[in-house]
């Protein structure tokens, strides 16, 4: 009984610790005077994070669009308003989809390639070399990640939502014969620029930061074996994962009202 | 890759991002910039207001000219308020204008329409329409049908 106490007590420490951990390193990355002399070094992470990624979230973006606007179809055409379609397809990409599944494609294809590349810099000692030479490891290579991360995602999802939109027209439009005007008409009237782009555009945002947050950690704390470092990939894509769906729900809890 | 080429390639991704953010805005959500000339307030009481929502359009011969901005109930006569937020450039409405709750199509959403009076006076800012008609509750009309037939 006693142990089992002091296990859970170690554990919640230890929960604690790489909380404090994480913190300090995105303390120190970020909030500590951006120079502008690293400005090459993060528009080179933007195209290794961001530029790299358009492919696989335009083709995403592009089948989820058409699935939803043939699933939705079906449904809607029962009550004969399948002009809601725009609409409802829209509103389901421009404030769900959209943010939520490219944070989720942008934690596989970037954040587990962020969490090796440091991972390796950290087995191989160049992270503590660099610390000898005089050069912070924080500012040298985590900020440009973080910041990149941050830019990338909103652009990421805003291109997943127009191109949904574009595939979902397509397939209602072209294919399944829903009157055009409507498709459109239906869309610009019920969707808002403040209350639902702008609260897309947020929780990207908000993905972004902790996608990015949960690689570069996760990398700057591997274990410096290959075990190491394959454990601290899976981790990033485990952890973002949860981590963006959960706050998914807690961001559209906080903004319903608004 | 020479750094000339990812600065461009860069710059093509951030300028793709803003095209799809100008796309978003102005074709998916209409997003108007020009509508800027101000609001002002007219409420309106209705025994019922069926489905209507905050952000429901307000219509003058079927030209949306605002939209529902609040609706709470008014403790002294069961009633709800609703506040109508009518477009700054449309002047003119009499004091004795009709404000009724309409459906859109069969199934479609719960709007209200004006109707334009010939009073001399005119609304301005927080004034009240007392004229209105509420919304037609399908339940009501059947249970009337019924008593009717029996």
């Amino acid at each position: 009984m006693l142990s089992r106490l002091r296990s859970l007590g170690q554990y919640s420490l230890s929960v604690l610790e790489v909380l404090g951990r994480a913190g300090s390193v995105w303390w120190q990355a970020i909030w500590r005077r951006p120079r502008l002399e690293n400005l090459p070094l993060v528009i080179k992470q933007i195209y290794q994070l961001g530029v790299l990624s358009v492919v696989i979230i335009v083709l995403s973006g592009f089948s989820i669009g058409a699935v939803l606007a043939l699933q939705g179809y079906n449904q809607l055409v029962q009550y004969g308003s399948e002009s809601a379609l725009g609409l409802g397809v829209a509103l389901v990409l421009v404030m769900e989809i959209g943010p939520v599944v490219s944070a989720l494609l942008f934690a596989g294809r970037a954040g587990s390639a962020v969490t090796a590349e440091i991972g390796l810099m950290k087995t191989t000692e160049q992270l503590s070399s660099m610390e000898m030479i005089g050069v912070d490891p924080l500012q040298r290579i985590v900020a440009p990640r973080l910041w990149a991360g941050f830019i990338s995602m909103p652009i990421l999802a805003l291109m997943f939502s127009v191109v949904g939109i574009w595939g979902a027209s397509l397939v209602g439009v072209n294919w399944l014969g829903v009157y055009e005007g409507a498709f459109w008409a239906t869309m610009q009237e019920g969707v808002d620029f403040k209350s639902h782009v702008l609260k897309g555009i947020i929780k990207s945002v908000a993905f972004g930061l902790v996608v990015t947050w949960i690689a570069v950690y996760q990398g700057y704390d591997t274990e410096p074996t290959s075990e190491g470092i394959a454990a601290a990939t899976t981790r990033t894509v485990v952890y973002s994962s949860v981590a963006v769906l959960v706050l998914d729900f807690f961001l559209t809890l906080v903004m319903f009202r608004f | 890759m020479q750094m000339r080429t990812i600065e461009i390639v860069v710059g093509a991704f951030m300028l793709a991002g803003i095209i799809s953010l100008a796309i978003l805005a102005v074709r998916v959500s209409g997003f108007n910039v020009g509508t800027s000339t101000g609001t002002y307030a007219v409420y309106a009481k209705f025994e019922n207001i069926g489905g209507l929502v905050v952000r429901s359009k307000v219509t003058i011969a079927g030209v949306t000219v605002g939209q529902v901005s609040e609706i709470k109930l008014d403790n002294e006569t069961f009633m709800a308020v609703v506040k109508m937020d009518i477009d700054g450039s449309v002047t003119d409405l009499s004091t004795d204008s009709t404000a009724a709750i309409l459906t859109e199509g069969l199934l479609g959403g719960k709007y209200i329409g004006i109707s334009i009076g010939a009073d001399e006076r005119i609304l301005g800012d927080g004034d009240q329409i007392y004229d209105t008609q509420s919304a037609v509750v399908l339940e009501e009309l059947i249970g009337q049908f019924l008593m009717k037939q029996f």
